[in-house]
């Protein structure tokens, strides 16, 4: 059993499979347009739950329920002021996402980069 | 003189699809060449340091190819792409999955509809790629984290592609 473990461990470091489900959670959040729809209007300035919903029309109740997925995400931290909860942007977590998508657009760079090569080599064949 | 050429890349994270648009400085038949036969292809698909090897490729509609991304220290991951459509030298259609070696796919996959054009000797290809999950490609990712540098973009040009 033990050896079954630290067999599985190895694995995971040497092939990157990651065991938590952290960020596959943040891709959902952001999946859904209320949610971002949020994460850009509390990017500016933080707000209440009130002050939120304002801004969309739907109850008080599913802006909660969103602002709660966001919480659990990580993407939002909340802060207490008297008797009011001040939502913000969690940056750091933002820019993860943001590094993910970039390491996504270098793959399709480098496989471009690769097909002109591939290209110019064949055309200076044909000649 | 690569400069001018296009590229875009834009993932719109509600409709779960990734567009990629790309110019090159050759012409419609080659380009279409080199995205639909596998010697050209095993050239240039994997990006290095990693390898393409394709087992078998039946570029027919309803036909397949079974290929692998080969890591440099020899590891596969192999996938099928199956065509579904095909419209010579203009528009391709495939569905793609991960696999073993046994060609047994893993569900879901991602459907890619591919356009070419061409104007004034640049050839124009147009990719769109659905998946099913995002957390799909984060495993793409995952599989490909050795040999790239990461690049952080800053907050406002990551809001701007939110709020799209």
């Amino acid at each position: 059993m033990r050896n079954r473990l630290v067999a599985h461990i190895f694995a995971a470091n040497r092939f990157h499979i990651k065991p938590n489900t952290m960020r596959r959670d943040i891709f959902q959040a952001i999946a859904d347009p209320t949610r971002r729809a949020i994460i850009t209007l509390i990017a500016l300035q933080a707000m209440t739950p009130n002050a939120i919903a304002d801004n969309f029309n739907t109850t008080r109740q599913s802006v909660s329920k969103h602002l709660r997925i966001l919480t659990e995400c990580e993407l939002v931290k909340q802060e207490h002021q008297g008797r009011e909860i001040y939502y913000s942007l969690e940056i750091n977590k933002m820019k993860e996402i943001d590094k993910w998508l970039n390491q996504f657009r270098k793959i399709w760079e480098t496989r471009f980069n690769q097909l002109d090569k591939v290209l110019s080599t064949i055309k200076k064949q044909k000649k | 003189m690569k400069r001018d050429l296009l590229f875009d890349f834009t993932v719109d994270k509600a409709a779960k699809t990734v567009f990629v648009n790309r110019e090159f400085a050759a012409g419609l038949s080659l380009v279409w060449d080199a995205f639909t036969k596998q010697e050209i292809l095993d050239q240039w698909w994997a990006p290095k340091p990693w390898a393409s090897k394709t087992k078998f490729m039946n570029f027919v509609v309803g036909g397949r190819r079974f290929w692998a991304m080969v890591s440099p220290d020899g590891q596969e991951r192999w996938s099928i792409q199956k065509f579904t459509s095909i419209t010579p030298k203009t528009n391709f259609k495939m569905s793609n999955a991960f696999s073993d070696k046994d060609e047994n796919p893993e569900l879901p996959g991602s459907d890619w509809d591919l356009n070419f054009s061409e104007q004034n000797g640049t050839t124009k290809v147009s990719i769109t790629i659905y998946n099913e999950s995002l957390a799909r490609l984060e495993k793409i990712i995952d599989g490909f984290k050795e040999g790239f540098t990461m690049t952080l973009n800053n907050l406002e040009e990551l809001l701007a592609t939110l709020s799209r």
